[in-house]
């Protein structure tokens, strides 16, 4: 594996120890956040296929309403009924943090006080089948406004999880055998110059007493 | 305070107008893109799409996963669900675990 270029010094020595301890820490920290965010998502997905299928159902019955109302209704008709709604649907948003990870809270908001102040018409010109299809539409809305917020927040989440995996794997997989690589690389000079030095030493020694005695003239 | 608005063709979203959601009868992906650029800035919190629509446009769509606001909804029109919005819930899966786990026959 590969090596950071350093130089093999007790001061490196240290250094990287302490940055692989960082490194380790880090890890089992984002590793941490990570497993939570997926338990969270899994959560979400869940609730999110769930409302999914029911909103899905819910609309496809509203225009079924439709499909017969405009039927039965002409065109204009139906364009007079609708052109001007009592109503007027908004949202205030609040964030929630999950993890790190804002998500978005939806608080429903009507203009006028009765929610269910929806006709935005008189019933003497209209098929009864619009009321249904606008009442199935209302009905149904909250629903839908759950599923925005519930896909918005999985959407979010994904890009999150996805960033913090990468960064695990960075780490696991680069970082650490990398700085472990180097503290070993660091270790072995230093141990091999420690080497080096003793047995220069006991050469040393040999010729002083060498000089000093002269062992092999003696012999 | 934020806005809710739905867009796709007219059959399909009018019924949302009466509930007090703004309509963008619009049907040409062209026009829809320019008319989404234009509203991301302009405090909508939730865009409810058809699902004709919105598969006509999907890269369009994709850049908006990741921001915060707007959350652009399919939803399925008055032609019939297209299973768009199952595949949009699955690719979120599937960034997040790498593959889709989740999804059930």
């Amino acid at each position: 594996m590969a090596r950071l270029n350093v130089n093999p010094t007790r001061m490196e020595l240290t250094n990287m120890k302490g940055k692989l301890k960082t490194a380790k820490k880090g890890h089992k920290l984002l590793k941490d956040k990570r497993d939570e965010l997926m338990r969270q998502f899994i959560e979400l997905v869940r609730e999110n296929k769930e409302l999914r299928r029911q909103v899905e159902k819910g609309i496809a019955e509203a225009n079924a309403h439709m499909a017969v109302a405009r039927s039965v209704m002409s065109d204009e008709a139906l364009n007079v009924a609708l052109m001007l709604p009592m109503q007027e649907m908004s949202l205030e948003i609040t964030e929630k943090n999950v993890m790190s990870v804002m998500i978005p809270v939806f608080e429903t908001k009507f203009k006028t006080a009765d929610a269910n102040d929806i006709y935005s018409y008189g019933y003497a010109f209209t098929s009864s089948d619009l009321d249904d299809a606008v009442k199935a539409l209302s009905d149904i809305m909250p629903l839908m406004l759950r599923l925005a917020e519930v896909e918005k927040s999985c959407q979010l989440m994904a890009a999150e999880i996805e960033k913090t995996r990468r960064r695990v794997n960075a780490l696991e997989h680069v970082m650490i055998p990398q700085y472990e690589e180097t503290i070993k690389y660091i270790r072995m000079k230093l141990d091999e110059n420690d080497r080096s030095t003793t047995t220069r030493l006991m050469k040393v020694k040999d010729m002083m007493l060498e000089d000093a005695h002269h062992y092999s003239e003696k012999q | 305070m934020f806005k809710i608005a739905a867009m796709g063709d007219k059959s399909s979203i009018y019924g949302f107008a009466s509930i007090g959601l703004e309509i963008y009868p619009i049907e040409d992906p062209q026009v829809a893109i320019h008319q989404l650029r234009s509203m991301v800035d302009g405090g909508y919190a939730v865009i409810f799409i058809t699902e004709e629509l919105a598969t006509q446009i999907e890269s369009e769509l994709d850049r908006y996963r990741e921001l915060p606001t707007p959350a652009i909804i399919p939803i399925p029109g008055i032609q019939g669900n297209t299973g768009l919005g199952m595949r949009n819930v699955s690719k979120s899966v599937e960034q997040a675990v790498g593959s889709d786990i989740l999804s059930d026959a």
